[in-house]
């Protein structure tokens, strides 16, 4: 197994075609990016709310007011 | 009763949820190194196909993205039948969370089509068998996805959805077989089951990378999905109630 291409620049020409090529490979890398680290950022995100959500009710217990409505 | 006990076990939220947070790290190693290796491999290391050019490596991500978006309406469907037979909550969540997965790997197989079939057919777009069919189940995805936010209802969604899910499955076999009933356009299958690939393996095997680098991927993203379900509709329980008070302080 050996680097197919000459140079580095005809590895990005890609005998003309390069730019479909490349483009298919960013925007396929660009979702898979999105598909991985959105549902880590909504899930730390939905905790860190729900956790203030909790403080505030066992708060307000405390105060002996009634707790605010979890949705 | 005892072989029945792993099916209650799964059917548990709460369980599914503890298991795969171990197998989680392991499992997003493995799919972005074989990720990272399949796309070199595939873009630097193997040779240029005679007909095509160097335009064909962009099958080392559509061939293995239109695997996924069938793959994942598979997963969707038979989930949704499950959640419908066995009334299994996690079912329902792993059939919503697949909806948007596939939907995207869907566009994924859209898109790099499209873009590649510009040099190769002289077009962007055509209405070939295999392309309309594909447009069809995007549509069926996005359909499921539509329908989860149009009730109030949890349950009447859930079903809802489960049943176009179901309904939608004519459209797999319509799929497979297009590119063999009409011969348009779109080339024949390079990888079958019940026969030879028609292609050399110094492509075989970075494609094959790539398909197992999707699938693992796939797995990885269903997991993360399904996990964030899981809390939303568990959140009124004791033990989701412990987990966000102790990560909800980081």
């Amino acid at each position: 197994m050996r680097f197919y291409f000459d140079s580095w620049a005809e590895f990005f020409q890609m005998g003309g075609h390069g730019p479909y090529v490349w483009a298919c490979f960013l925007i396929t890398w660009a979702v898979l990016a999105y598909l991985l680290i959105s549902p880590i950022v909504r899930q730390r995100r939905w905790l860190r709310r729900q956790a203030a959500l909790q403080r505030r009710a066992s708060m307000a217990r405390t105060q002996g007011q009634a707790p605010p409505r979890q949705t | 009763m005892a072989s029945w006990q792993w099916f209650h076990r799964l059917g548990s939220p709460r369980w599914f949820y503890e298991k795969t947070g171990g197998w989680l790290p392991w499992l997003t190693v493995i799919a972005l190194v074989l990720l990272v290796l399949g796309t070199v491999w595939g873009l630097a290391f193997s040779p240029e196909d005679f007909k095509q050019g160097n335009s064909y490596r962009i099958i080392y991500i559509h061939v293995p993205a239109a695997f996924l978006a069938l793959a994942g309406y598979y997963i969707m469907a038979i989930s949704g039948a499950v959640g419908l037979i066995w009334r299994m909550k996690l079912a329902f969540m792993v059939m919503k969370s697949a909806a948007p997965i596939g939907a995207a790997l869907t566009f994924v197989s859209l898109v790099t089509g499209a873009i590649w079939g510009k040099p190769t057919w002289g077009t962007w777009w055509a209405w070939d068998a295999r392309i309309t069919s594909m447009l069809i189940l995007f549509f069926l995805y996005l359909g499921i996805m539509a329908l989860q936010s149009a009730f109030q209802n949890r349950e009447a969604a859930d079903k809802a959805s489960a049943i176009l899910a179901l309904v939608g499955t004519v459209n797999i076999p319509i799929i497979y077989k297009s590119v063999d009933w009409w011969y348009t356009l779109h080339q024949p299958a390079t990888l079958k089951l019940t026969s030879a690939p028609t292609i050399h393996s110094s492509m075989l095997y970075p494609l094959l990378t790539m398909v197992v680098a999707f699938y693992v991927f796939y797995v990885v993203v269903l997991l993360l999905y399904t996990r964030n379900e899981i809390l939303r509709r568990e959140s009124r329980t004791g033990w989701v109630r412990e987990l966000v008070a102790k990560e909800g302080e980081r």
